[in-house]
């Protein structure tokens, strides 16, 4: 009882610091940085929905950023003037659909490229599945790139700008409201956006990491055959994640379009699936926390760095010798090893991953009302 | 033995007069490699079948086609009298088929516990399946002590106690096992072998595939010997163990 209480307070804590922190950001650091922070939210989104497909599942996808893109074009083309171009006749201003239409139908588009891709791989595991998606990434990426002809569909590599800023009934997040009194910039109005629908997808996640979905694509991540002999529909199944992971990556993707402006195909690069992907694996694959904490870590990783290394190296030195997309790199890649090597489960591993590293004893029962719930 | 007290899951079918499986002319193939050529085979409600065979026969194959992990490439599968060509693997498992698969499948890492809850995937009567749940852990008290231990840091014997377990708790009305014996030190096979025979003993239908003749036709009641995709010799396990063919090519006496 009194530690229910005890982690019910601290929930409505980091509930209270939470909504408190685009202020704190913007009183300490700046504007600039509750901007960082969104987009750290976009990445933990990502990385959240990419956890549903390698970590529960055990899919290896290495073009799951196609997802992402997928998710903002849809938005771009109908919330934004661009269809003019294609179609003058049918859409002479565009089209600019309400962003509670093309949010879900976002989600909804690339969940159908998830299954696109999840129906030809179904047989395929590990490294030949994570070649085959990859290859997927980089054909939606091609063809953001090539479709501005013979109907400019996508604008080619100059990407689609004047995208609707998100509104939500009838308020634009684009611009500073005053509620309370209290000023809202846009910044901060896109941090409670975005923290809404993280809320969402941690939310999803923790609920099918419990169902009986959630632990017939663990036996499925495990052994196939024998998940297969055990009844479980391994197709469907691995469909079901393909398409849940997707569409958080869709639904991410709508909300980053709408937060930027602009999308343009050079913002889904094989690096950004490697990056969310490194976000899950650094975290803790497979663990919530983990996850978010990875992302986070990933996200401002870069911004730390340009903010801290060339006004350091300034100072020290008189001259900037080393640039900060080169340190970042260095910096990830020995920390990916350093991981690898002591901490091989992530910074915040999963409950059976740590427990499979010996590191603590398992505390409570599993019920079978929890196994058939 | 104590174990066999234990009151197992409803494994006491009724005999009747037509088999609970049969197979007639089956032909399986990978690409173009034809690994089962035709082969008829039956089992008969409670009964124990042994499958054996050297490697690369076409016993593992026979096994993953009825389960429905592999489709035949000819051939007719009737099982409780229905013909089985069309269903997929999960729904035969819903049908009471259960497979243990070679090299055991076990759910690495997941508990012993998850593991055999996840046999019962396919059931949704709660509280018969903690009543089973017991069951196994009377049946295989070694599982019992390690509960909520991760399966893949059992040892050899002990994993296939989990799978064996994990099959029985879908409450199968035909236990397939492939190769229980693989891997494993000689006493701990002398005690999976037991408990396939309590298991038997209680009236379940088995289908045993082995490379240990002389074993599998101890506790099986008929026998198929299986050579390159084709069924060879059959009958009674007794016959089968005393027949010079089988002696010579398996028993190696």
């Amino acid at each position: 009882m009194k530690a229910n209480h005890k982690s019910k307070l601290l929930l409505a804590a980091l509930v209270i610091a939470l909504l408190l922190l685009p202020f704190i950001t913007d009183a300490l650091l700046g504007r600039s940085w509750v901007r960082i922070v969104d987009f750290a939210m976009l990445y933990i989104m990502l990385a959240l929905g990419l956890n549903i497909v390698v970590g529960y599942a055990g899919l290896l996808d290495l073009g799951y950023i196609a997802f992402f893109a997928v998710g903002a074009y849809c938005y771009a083309l109908t919330g934004s003037p661009h269809l003019a171009l294609a179609f003058p006749m049918m859409f002479p201003a565009g089209v600019h659909l309400p962003f509670w239409i093309v949010l879900p139908m976002a989600a909804l588009v690339a969940g159908g490229f998830g299954v696109l891709l999840g129906a030809p791989t179904l047989r395929l595991r590990g490294d030949y599945l994570a070649i085959v998606t990859l290859g997927f990434g980089e054909i939606i990426r091609i063809f953001l790139n090539n479709l501005d002809a013979p109907v400019n569909l996508t604008n080619g590599p100059q990407g689609i700008s004047r995208i609707d800023p998100v509104s939500v009934a009838g308020v634009s997040l684009n611009s500073t409201q005053h509620i309370f009194g209290i000023a809202f910039p846009a910044v901060h109005l896109y941090f409670y956006l975005f923290l809404a629908f993280t809320a969402l997808v941690v939310f999803v996640s923790q609920r099918l990491e419990r169902s009986r979905i959630g632990r017939a694509w663990m036996a499925i991540r495990e052994d196939e055959v024998a998940a297969s002999a055990m009844g479980i529909d391994t197709r469907n199944l691995k469909l079901l994640a393909f398409a849940m992971g997707a569409m958080s990556g869709g639904a991410s993707g709508a909300l980053f379009a709408g937060f930027q402006g602009f999308v343009s195909p050079e913002s889904f690069s094989l690096m950004e699936s490697v990056m969310v992907l490194c976000m899950v694996v650094l975290g803790g694959m497979g663990n919530i926390a983990g996850v978010i904490l990875g992302g986070i870590l990933l996200a401002l990783l870069p911004e730390v760095l340009r903010h801290i290394v060339v006004p350091a190296q300034q100072a020290l030195f008189g001259r900037t010798l080393v640039d900060p997309e080169s340190l970042r790199m260095l910096l990830f890649g020995t920390a990916l090893i350093v991981m690898m090597l002591y901490r091989p489960a992530g910074l915040l591993p999963s409950r059976v991953r740590r427990r499979e590293l010996g590191a603590d004893e398992p505390a409570a029962e599993t019920s079978v009302y929890d196994a058939t719930h | 033995m104590s174990e066999s007290k234990t009151p197992a899951p409803s494994m006491g079918a009724p005999k009747a007069g037509n088999p609970l499986l049969e197979v007639r002319d089956l032909h399986v193939a990978y690409g173009g490699i034809r690994a089962v050529k035709g082969i008829d085979l039956h089992i008969d409600r409670g009964e124990l079948v042994a499958l054996i065979g050297s490697n690369g026969a076409g016993k593992t194959t026979t096994l993953k086609t009825l389960a429905g992990l592999v489709h035949p490439a000819g051939g007719q599968i009737r099982y409780e009298g229905g013909e089985l060509h069309s269903i997929a693997a999960h729904r035969r498992a819903a049908m009471g088929i259960a497979l243990v698969p070679e090299g055991r499948g076990v759910f690495a890492r997941m508990t012993i516990a998850e593991n055999l809850l996840m046999g019962a995937y396919s059931r949704s009567d709660k509280i018969e399946i903690a009543t089973d749940l017991d069951r196994m852990y009377a049946l295989f008290p070694r599982l019992a002590e390690r509960k909520y231990q991760l399966a893949g840091t059992l040892s050899g014997g002990e994993q296939q106690m989990v799978a064996m377990a994990r099959a029985l708790m879908s409450r199968p009305r035909l236990l397939m096992l492939d190769e229980p014996s693989m891997g494993l030190a000689p006493l701990m096979v002398q005690k999976i072998f037991a408990t396939i025979r309590d298991i038997a003993a209680l009236g379940m239908s088995i289908l045993l595939v082995e490379q240990n003749a002389r074993l599998a036709l101890q506790v099986a009641q008929r026998g198929y010997v299986m050579e390159s995709g084709a069924i060879t010799l059959s009958g009674a396990a007794s016959e089968l163990l005393g027949s010079d063919a089988v002696q010579r090519a398996y028993l190696g006496t």
